[in-house]
């Protein structure tokens, strides 16, 4: 019986390690024989991925309903790119108010600016879950979407930091496709460790009840504050990385909208489910620079068609409203999709097919 | 952020900020009491709102600009559009998730702002556009030195009429009682009679009104409309509607004015942190919701499951 486990265990090892190969070589293979465009798709949905799963620990596992992802965000974007930024870029960016005197002569390498951008929102993430998690439901929602707002003002005014409305240009393009995939990868593996283990029971068990969570013993206090700190820290990392894939970051990147499309991205594939998140993620941001044809103005058949601005958020918007109405759990509910529901598919469709023989 | 000194100011200055504080708080007010109306019957935070207060200003402006219609008339087509287009917004969007988890109905509260904001985009386009101001609200009136248009005045002695005749609705009127009934308890009120379906689209109605209302004048006093318009002040109401304690029409009333007072009074005499205005509300909001949750005038959270 233990030689059977550990063989499993052993076949379970070299199938994930088989895996992770194939997966970078593909990696490989696209960074090299893509274009740029493509590339960069990419790269947002893995970047995507990673902060949709944030999202979805805290306001699906946990029910935590937090709106405040696109402030935390901003703290990692703004980190990375302080930190990565070279001393003579930053001079020249800096033309109205100089930078403070320690960020201004450094410049770090791209992973310690990362781990850094992802403790500094994690911070702030204790900042703003520790005081907002007296609060439930819709009230969390408007209070976290506040600090997210009030993240943004101050980023806004705090000139001699974050260059104020002007915004960063000229970060170092550091995200590539490793870099952003092994964030994803990574995301994923905390996400699938935490909610099978004690912790995650937890956390669902707040959110199915939170008195009866209480009554059995669970710190809600710690696991809430947990839930807020491990998702504002996914979320700095990703927009650590976005900021240093698209080059440019000003504070008005971070307003609602960007909330309500990463949320949109964690229900549209369903609260609670990761597999669910990843293939919503993937989907939708593959979807939003397909339908960028709806916003061009083009000729079909012959008919000019003048492209009309903000048509791709209210297809959205309609395909939002529509799951919530018809289908509230989104595509997977709180289901995962793994290689055993496809084994368990296959047997369904051995079963069915034999029976048809017999 | 250099600047923390006070301003010094003439009196003149200083009357202009006081009619500035009453105007932007009679516009919040009137904002404040449809999430007051709607959060105290369907513990939903109406995200809607800030959109319907938006997409009526367009009402108004198309109402003269194409179809050409006196002003008046544009003004109270605009309001009953408008209103219709609340209790459609209930009927479509909030009614078929009354029994669902709150944070469905709310996320679906999210997704008709969005949609509704983005449409206005595509339909009304991105570009800012002028609200026409009819002569009438613009005679000059003369106190003592100081001298401002009519609207200053139209606009808080309008938002106290509508008090009155709220007030006379919700307390003295056959649907006033059922809706706050329907306030108190859904299924004892339908047991009562009440017919709570009715009453709900009543409190979409008349809150959508009154954000119509707020939003022609919202047009009048700031003249740019644009699509998206609706989210801050939407937000800062449902804020104002919190400090004062939701659920409550007076605190809602008190809330908006508060707020809107103290946003003109931050800005003109600390001009210093005037870039932190729209951060204002929402400190104010945390601040509240962590020391007094129940709000100004709120009474202790009836608890509804």
């Amino acid at each position: 019986m233990a030689g059977n486990q550990s063989n499993n265990f052993m076949r379970k090892a070299v199938l994930a390690v088989a895996g992770l190969v194939l997966f970078y070589l593909c990696l490989y293979w696209i960074n090299t024989q893509w274009d740029a465009y493509k590339v960069r798709i990419l790269n947002l949905c893995a970047i995507y991925i990673g902060i949709t799963l944030g999202l979805n620990l805290c306001n699906g596992f946990a029910g935590q309903f937090s709106l405040g992802i696109a402030g935390f965000m901003a703290v990692g974007a703004y980190t990375t790119a302080l930190l990565t930024m070279s001393p003579q870029i930053k001079r020249a960016v800096y033309f109205i108010e100089p930078l403070i005197s320690p960020l201004n002569s450094i410049q770090w390498g791209f992973l310690p600016s990362l781990i850094v951008a992802g403790l500094v929102s994690g911070l702030v993430g204790f900042a703003v879950g520790a005081p907002a998690i007296r609060f439930r439901d819709d009230y969390l929602g408007i209070s976290t979407l506040g600090f997210a707002e009030i993240i943004r003002v101050v980023f806004t005014n705090t000139t001699h930091i974050t260059n104020g409305a002007l915004g960063l240009k000229g970060i170092p393009p550091h995200t590539n496709l490793y870099w952003s995939w092994t964030f994803a990868l990574l995301c994923v593996f905390v996400m699938v460790r935490l909610t099978n283990s004690s912790y995650g029971r937890a956390l669902k068990a707040i959110r199915d009840d939170e008195v009866a969570a209480e009554a059995m013993g669970v710190n809600l206090f710690y696991h809430k504050c947990l839930a807020f700190v491990v998702s504002a820290t996914m979320a700095g990392i990703g927009g650590g990385l976005l900021g240093n894939l698209i080059t440019t970051i000003d504070p008005n990147m971070f307003r609602f909208p960007l909330t309500f499309t990463v949320l949109m991205m964690a229900v549209l594939g369903g609260l609670g489910s990761i597999t669910g998140s990843v293939i919503s993620a993937t989907v939708i941001t593959i979807a939003m620079e397909a339908l960028r044809v709806l916003e061009e103005p083009r000729v079909v058949l012959g008919i000019f068609l003048p492209g009309i601005p903000g048509m791709r958020m209210v297809v959205f918007s309609i395909a939002l409203m529509l799951v919530i109405l018809f289908y509230p759990k989104g595509f997977m509910g709180d289901r995962e999709l793994g290689l055993d529901s496809f084994r368990n598919l296959a047997a369904r469709f051995r079963r069915t097919f034999s029976h048809k023989q017999v | 952020m250099s600047d923390w000194r006070l301003e010094t100011v003439t009196l003149e200055i200083f009357m202009q900020n006081i009619a500035n504080g009453i105007t932007l708080g009679s516009l919040y007010a009137l904002l404040a009491i449809g999430y007051t109306m709607v959060y105290g019957i369907l513990r939903l935070i109406n995200f809607a709102h800030g959109e319907i207060f938006m997409v009526s200003t367009y009402f108004a402006f198309y109402g003269i600009a194409i179809f050409a219609l006196p002003w008046q008339v544009s003004f109270v087509l605009a309001i009953i559009l408008t209103a219709v287009m609340g209790v459609i917004i209930e009927r479509a969007a909030y009614r078929p998730l009354r029994n669902a988890p709150r944070i469905s109905a709310l996320i679906s509260a999210i997704g008709v702002s969005f949609l509704m904001s983005n449409l206005g985009l595509v339909i009304f386009g991105g570009r800012p556009k002028t609200f026409f101001r009819p002569q009438f609200f613009q005679i000059p009136i003369q106190l003592g030195s100081v001298r401002v248009v009519a609207l200053f005045f139209i606009i808080p002695v309008l938002t106290v009429v509508l008090l009155a005749i709220l007030n006379y609705i919700v307390y003295k009127t056959k649907i006033g009682l059922a809706m706050r009934a329907a306030q108190w308890d859904f299924d004892v009120a339908r047991l009562m009679g009440v017919e709570v379906d009715r009453a709900i689209s009543v409190t979409f109605a008349i809150g959508s009104a009154l954000a119509a209302i707020g939003g022609i004048m919202w047009g009048l006093r700031f003249v740019e409309i644009n699509p998206n318009m609706g989210l801050f002040p939407g937000l800062k109401c449902f804020i104002a509607a919190v400090f004062g304690g939701i659920g409550n029409i007076a605190g809602a009333v008190l809330g908006g004015f508060l707020l809107g007072f103290g946003e003109i009074m931050l800005v003109a005499f600390l001009p210093g942190l005037a870039g932190y205005r729209d951060a204002f509300a929402f400190i104010l909001l945390i601040l509240m919701l962590l020391f007094r949750p129940t709000g100004l005038l709120g009474e202790k959270q009836r608890v509804r499951t």
